[in-house]
């Protein structure tokens, strides 16, 4: 290297870090962005004009009638709710069930199998779960249950606890595997059987991680829009069985966004929907954080 | 003296039951995945064939192939993989080599979480908001793509950083020691042996970006457009396009009378282009796991 | 002794982990060509003080140190370009590290980021390296194999031939001894013993009989502070200046 070259030496190296950590903070860049965008969109309906009381009250949601606009929303969050609650009632035994098998009573072979199943069923995208909910699971219900409409809350619930079980296994087994050997070893020498150990050492110890664990998929729930937009119906109304249509949060802006004008009030309060969506992921993210970072303090 | 008591007995078999519970629980969870793959392939296997992907949706679409959805899921994967990729990577290698314990380094690993987890319909409403509008691209396969590549970015990132992270930290004081710079010591060993995670990653980007439905829908999808059949240039950056993902919610929910089998088979094919790009990254994984230079 | 020129100059060195102090102000002074020995057992900061004055110490978080460490009369923090520092300076690791690549690819490492780029160069390097690490024999026939695949004594020497190919001005080895063989340590004392001619040795050990046997002059360092700098003759004779001193060189503890 020539002297001259040798001095720039320094120099250059001080770029290519600043470029690197631009890179690095790009991640908090977007995030705010996404806020920043999605409620530049409904901003000057939200601060002139929508109602938030009769927003987060009222069932009557017509955003389209033609002599008596009225944004209530209960409906849809009631919607949203009962559909991710219902799944991940589902998902939650199943889904601990499974990361605590996989994790302490399965044979090591079958162990990277199953791993590998589970990750797979991970990748399925939400509008193929929610033609298998539009489709299979449609018949199985109407048959099994003698529904007259097999696309209710009950279908995008199942649908939803299988896309979230995923989430479930591998962040629950992660957190069981964190838990150290000398844990199961001792309660294994005091005379525990293995289900002893598990219920009553493992579990307790690994209890940040798995409610980890579970609040993303709750996440997932609330979050998904496709699959629930194909399998729960259309009904906006708030649901007295788990058989009866539902709509969520999400499946509302999915279907609606289109045929709204831009820019009109209709558009305006989808984006505001959009706001509350990413807001209550947001807080389930930070929580899930802290609650892990809890780990950390021990 | 250790003969089996009854207490042991029924400890014993409690633990048998719970055992079978827990297998029991695992394989609902598995079967499923098998049985519907099945169910489709039987339900889709009048109309699989070659024509299928290589022909247009015809009459309304209610016959003919998914030429025009296949061709543009894969721009759609092309441009998103371009952009998230280098900016994936150079932030995995910040947050990997250069951060430090911090709350910065906190804020930001908590972005990418968050990041991950935004719903797919505001990641919509984000490339509407920002893309579409704001800088006035218009509806477009950029502008889908560009959605599409930041909300893929966290794979990338994950992947790459946990690939970083396995590199032995005494390879990288050895090139500081005969004064390597850290990006030298970064680009000519740290990166070529993390190569396998790294395109782990790539491919994990690539079958999310192929079957996402809702953040291409209003940035850049069209329910149809007209293309010619076997022309891979088709489509521009400026255009519309029709995507796999969206045609196959057109199909089953807004088209009427569209025949069983060809829903069916267009689920077949995204749901196979999705798990063959996910097996090959879990073959890749352990197949390189095998190949390390150290 | 004012006017003989120095190599390195350390003054009143404290070096802080977060807030555990390692070194507690240090001051010592390395001749040029000297084998300058450092012996003290573990956790004595031997490794700080070797890492401070090549500037790789500032890649762990949480350190940081205060006075001066002066390299050819140049405070080593303030520096142009710290990469060249570096170079000047060879660094061999307690634990044996071959680069993931090729023997050759190894030694050419550093050549090749400061700008060789004829092969034939490259080549000549390569193999005065090898040479003088003692090594060339041993891997002549399998230069394009992995340096990863070498025996611990062979890495070691793979390493001193990494250093000596930024040709340094200042060699140190920080226990290079403790995970090889003794048949390869033998052979890297005798290397070393070769090197001095061409360039001044730092040797930080816990081998008191390795210093006795190399050093010319040997420092103690114990839980941070100097206790005895001499000639080795006068450190391992039966009247050092320290009582200290004397008790760890005869092994009565450490």
């Amino acid at each position: 290297m020539t002297s001259s070259r040798r001095h720039l030496e320094p120099l250059k190296e001080w770029l290519i870090e600043r470029f690197i950590w631009l890179c690095g903070v790009s991640a908090i860049f977007f995030v705010f962005a996404i806020f920043v965008f999605v409620f530049r969109e409904g901003a000057e309906y939200f601060f002139n004009g929508f109602k938030a009381g009769e927003f987060f009250s009222s069932i009557e949601w017509y955003p389209t009638s033609r002599t008596h606009v009225r944004y209530g929303a209960l409906a849809l969050i009631t919607g949203t709710f009962s559909v991710s609650f219902l799944s991940m009632f589902i998902a939650v035994p199943f889904g601990l069930g499974a990361a605590v098998f996989i994790s302490e009573f399965c044979p090591p072979r079958l162990k990277e199998g199953l791993k590998i199943v589970i990750e797979l069923l991970a990748a399925i995208p939400s509008v193929v779960w929610g033609f298998i909910g539009l489709t299979i699971m449609n018949s199985l219900i109407v048959q099994l249950f003698n529904a007259p409409l097999g696309l209710n809350m009950l279908n995008g619930a199942i649908i939803l606890a299988l896309m979230s079980v995923p989430i479930i296994v591998s962040i629950g087994e992660d957190a069981l595997k964190a838990v150290p050997d000398s844990y199961r070893e001792a309660a294994l020498a005091l005379g525990c059987t293995r289900w002893q150990m598990v219920f009553r050492v493992l579990l307790p110890a690994a209890r940040n991680g798995l409610l980890a664990a579970v609040l993303l998929g709750i996440g997932r729930a609330v979050g998904e829009t496709m699959a629930v937009l194909m399998a729960t119906g259309h009904s906006i109304r708030i649901p007295r069985g788990v058989l009866e249509p539902v709509r969520t949060l999400t499946a509302t802006i999915a279907a609606e966004l289109g045929e709204a004008p831009v820019h009109s009030e209709h558009y305006q309060v989808l984006f505001i929907i959009g706001i509350l969506l990413f807001t209550i992921t947001f807080v389930i993210n930070i929580t899930a954080d802290l609650i892990v970072r809890g780990i950390g303090k021990k | 003296m250790f003969e089996a008591t009854d207490q042991t007995r029924r400890k014993q078999r409690q633990e048998k039951a719970i055992q079978y519970l827990l297998t029991a629980m695992t394989t609902i969870i598995v079967l499923p995945l098998l049985l519907i793959i099945f169910y489709l392939l039987y339900k889709a296997a009048p109309i699989l064939s070659l024509e299928f992907l290589f022909e247009n949706p015809i009459h309304g679409m209610r016959a003919g192939g998914i030429w025009a959805p296949l061709l543009g899921t894969i721009y759609l994967v092309l441009i998103s993989l371009l952009i998230a990729t280098p900016v994936g990577i150079f932030a995995a290698i910040y947050l990997n080599e250069y951060s430090r314990e911090s709350w910065m380094t906190r804020v930001i690993n908590l972005a990418v979480v968050n990041l991950a987890g935004v719903p797919s319909i505001v990641h919509a409403l984000f490339g509407l908001g920002a893309f579409v509008l704001f800088a006035g691209i218009g509806r477009s396969i950029l502008a889908a793509s560009l959605t599409l590549a930041i909300m893929t970015l966290p794979v990338i990132i994950a992947s790459t950083k946990e690939s970083l992270a396995a590199v032995p930290h005494s390879f990288r004081e050895a090139c500081w020691n005969v004064g390597a710079t850290r990006w030298q010591t970064i680009r000519h060993v740290v990166l070529p042996n993390s190569i396998s995670g790294i395109l782990t990653g790539v491919i994990l980007q690539v079958s999310r970006a192929a079957g996402e439905t809702a953040p291409v829908m209003f940035t850049g999808a069209v329910f149809f457009k007209a293309i010619q059949t076997g022309d891979p240039f088709a489509y521009g950056l400026l255009d519309q396009c029709m995507a796999l993902s969206m045609h196959l919610f057109t199909i089953s929910t807004q088209v009427p009378d569209v025949p069983e089998a060809l829903t069916y088979g267009t689920a077949v094919v995204l749901l196979g282009v999705v798990l063959l790009f996910n097996a090959l990254a879990i073959f890749l994984r352990v197949k390189l796991r095998g190949k390390k230079k150290w | 002794m004012v006017d003989q020129p120095v190599k390195i100059e350390v003054r009143d060195l404290h070096l802080f982990y977060r807030q555990h102090e390692a070194l507690k102000g240090i001051s010592f002074t390395i001749f040029p060509n000297e084998i300058f020995g450092i012996i003290g057992p573990a956790q004595s900061g031997k490794t700080s003080l070797l890492r401070a004055i090549n500037r790789t110490l500032e890649f762990t978080p949480g350190t940081r140190y205060s006075g001066s460490i002066t390299v050819d009369g140049q405070e080593v923090g303030k520096v142009r370009n710290v990469y060249e520092l570096r170079r000047k300076i060879g660094m061999v690791a307690p634990l044996p590290v071959g680069l993931p690549m090729t023997i050759y690819d190894n030694v050419a490492f550093a050549p090749r980021m400061g700008g060789m780029r004829q092969k034939g160069e490259i080549d000549a390097t390569v193999e005065q390296c090898l040479r003088q690490a003692a090594l060339w024999d041993e891997v002549k026939d399998r230069l394009h194999t992995l340096g990863t695949n070498l025996s611990g004594g062979q890495q070691q020497r793979l390493t001193i031939a990494r250093a000596l190919s930024h040709q340094p001005e200042i060699l140190c080895l920080d226990e290079f001894s403790i995970a090889i063989d003794p048949v390869s340590t033998m052979r890297i004392e005798e290397v070393l013993k070769t090197l001095r001619q061409q360039m001044t040795i730092i040797l930080v050990t816990n081998l008191v009989q390795q210093a006795r046997r190399l050093a010319d002059r040997t420092m103690f360092l114990f839980e941070g502070k100097i206790i005895e700098v001499d000639r080795s003759e006068v450190i391992f004779s039966n009247k050092p200046a320290q009582q200290k001193t004397y008790d760890y060189v005869n092994g009565i503890f450490g």
